[in-house]
């Protein structure tokens, strides 16, 4: 295929990927609006009234970068893993197959659509989160490359998901069972120099812990880690994932007999 | 003539250990409309998987229009339109937005694809359900979806796996026309199918696969002409109690007031008249049992089930012995 061939092939794939999720609205864009929503009124204004300042800041101010992010991930990781696994239950994943779409970007495509998804209700929750505190961004390029590699990330775990699932409950396992705990567990709603040591050493290995404060640290300008380390970190499993997607992908794992 | 479809000692071993395909060989030339026949597990599906890249095989050659699918996949892909035997689009999309889609994975700009995909489901008949999901169509529709989405790349090589199953003869008769017409225009078509009639109605050339081999791989004409007899149905004025006897012709009653005829390949039909003749036995109309091709194709799978039932029962005396 052509460098332009190529292109309209990826294109195709992104488009396909926003048609799908804005096809859907209520149950892809509108329930983190709500969640987030209830985020802020609950745990920022009610309760987090009565804790006063975290790391110099009021308490809605500190979890809103979390929140953000937590939209982003859940939302970039379950766009991908629903439409690929939707795709290989319905079989029209053969269209695909059959066409001469190199698998690259067949892969870029969806994290491209996960990604797009990630930052909308990214966007959508920002915005949510202006009607109940001011946000001044410390460092705009940090902010955007976080976000932007986080949902790059999670959309890769989304894809490799799908590829390994083989019903239906195989694609609420990992957002149940992992990602809900470690974003939790990430610094959300709390810093981790609140924890016993350690508690604080093992929340280390938890790699959400990363984003949450280095997109923090680009809105707020306070980290937990160090940022440096924190997008390094991001980077390296970005590289190790996309070459473990591409990998099942040319090996055609549940996807091909 | 250039090969449209060449195979070579292709063989797949599924992780069951299953041997679908034994090694098979297949040539099929540019502009042909071939039929891959074969019962059920034959190999037929695994073969059309194989060359569409939806199966891996285990060893052999695939070159489509001299692109070979190990050193050249993408140039194959580009020659080649499929349908396969289930349906296999997302049942929520648009059917309009299906065609486009299929035509971007290839590389065809959404303007293009419009007017192609406009051009493919006029065609088919279904241009008034371009806004419909596809989950809305009838069974008929879905088909021809299918068949439209395989041409929006307009390939070379169109492989249909079951197009007509579950379709009712009119529009089974209208897809033939439709095949037929795209066939003349110069797209080689390879079709599989359980309605014979279809596979005798439409192709110049034949395989019979069974049991993960060809069986035949020839021209309709000299297949057609394997068969040594051919069997008529003939109906009578009045009710017979026994069939009647005429040297050379055998008969077998089928139900009162019918009789089935043998007649072998160059034997006149008109000495049988005479001799019911002189019996006043009256005939009131005559048909031909079933379709000659498919008495061909049972005869030929049955013989080779034959010989492989014989071949592993000699196998199993020689390890009981």
């Amino acid at each position: 295929m052509s460098a332009r061939a190529i292109f309209v092939a990826f294109v195709t794939i992104l488009v396909k990927e926003i048609r799908r999720y804005m096809r859907i609205w209520p149950q892809t864009l509108v329930p983190p609006a709500v969640t987030m929503t209830l985020y802020f009124v609950i745990f920022g204004n009610l309760i987090g009234s009565r804790i006063g300042s975290m790391n110099g800041f009021s308490y809605m101010q500190f979890i809103v970068p979390g929140l953000i992010m937590m939209s982003v991930i859940t939302n970039s990781y379950s766009n991908v893993v629903s439409s690929f696994f939707g795709m290989k239950f319905q079989r029209s994943v053969e269209e695909l197959l059959v066409s001469p779409v190199p698998n690259w970007i067949i892969l870029l495509g969806f994290v491209a659509g996960g990604v797009s998804r990630g930052l909308i209700t990214g966007f959508i929750v920002t915005c949510l989160s202006l009607a109940f505190t001011s946000l001044h961004v410390h460092h705009v390029l940090i902010v955007l490359t976080t976000v932007v590699l986080t949902a790059v990330l999670f959309s890769l775990g989304g894809f490799i998901n799908a590829m390994l699932a083989t019903k239906f409950d195989d694609i609420s396992i990992v957002p149940t069972f992992v990602l809900t705990p470690l974003t939790y567990l990430g610094g959300v709603f709390y810093s981790i120099q609140q924890l016993p040591e350690f508690w604080q050493k093992l929340s280390l290995a938890n790699p959400i812990l990363y984003m949450i404060n280095a997109f923090r640290f680009g809105i707020l300008g306070v980290s937990d880690v160090n940022i440096g380390v924190a997008l390094s970190m991001i980077a390296l499993f970005i590289i190790v994932l996309f070459s473990v997607s591409l990998a099942m992908l040319k090996r055609g794992k549940g996807i091909r007999a | 003539m250039k090969d449209a479809l060449v195979i070579k000692n292709l063989r797949k071993t599924y992780g069951s250990g299953f041997e679908a395909l034994k090694g098979i060989d297949l040539r099929v030339e540019e502009g042909d409309f071939f039929a891959l026949l074969g019962p059920n597990g034959a190999g037929k599906s695994t073969t059309l998987g194989i060359v569409s890249s939806l199966v891996n095989k285990t060893s052999g050659e695939v070159s489509i229009f001299g692109h070979d699918i190990d050193r050249d996949l993408a140039r194959a892909k580009l020659e080649l339109g499929v349908v396969p035997q289930e349906f296999n689009f997302n049942h929520f999309e648009k059917v309009f937005d299906i065609l486009v889609t299929q035509a971007g994975y290839y590389g065809i700009p959404a303007s293009r694809a419009g007017k192609a995909a406009e051009h493919y489901l006029k065609k088919l008949g279904i241009w008034d359900k371009q806004d419909v999901p596809a989950r809305m169509l009838s069974g008929g529709m879905k088909r021809r979806l299918m068949i439209a989405r395989a041409l929006v790349h307009e390939p070379r090589l169109l492989i249909l796996d079951e197009p007509t199953a579950g379709v009712d003869i009119e529009l089974r008769r209208s897809m033939w026309q439709f095949l037929q017409e795209i066939n003349r225009q110069g797209t080689t078509i390879i079709l599989t199918t359980h309605y014979l009639e279809e596979a005798e109605a439409l192709c110049r050339n034949i395989a019979i696969i069974d049991q993960g081999r060809i069986l035949e791989n020839t021209s309709k004409r000299d297949l057609l002409q394997k068969l040594h007899l051919e069997t008529f149905i003939l109906d009578t004025r009045s009710p017979l109690s026994e069939p009647p006897s005429i040297d050379g012709y055998p008969m077998r009653l089928n139900g009162e007031g019918s009789l089935e005829l043998d007649v072998a390949k160059g034997k006149s039909l008109n000495d049988v008249f005479l001799k019911l003749a002189e019996m006043n036995i009256d005939v009131m109309s005559m048909r031909t049992r079933s379709n000659r091709l498919e008495e061909l194709f049972v005869a030929m799978v049955e013989d080779n089930n034959a010989a492989h039932h014989d071949v592993a029962g000699k196998a199993k005396e020689g390890v009981t012995s």
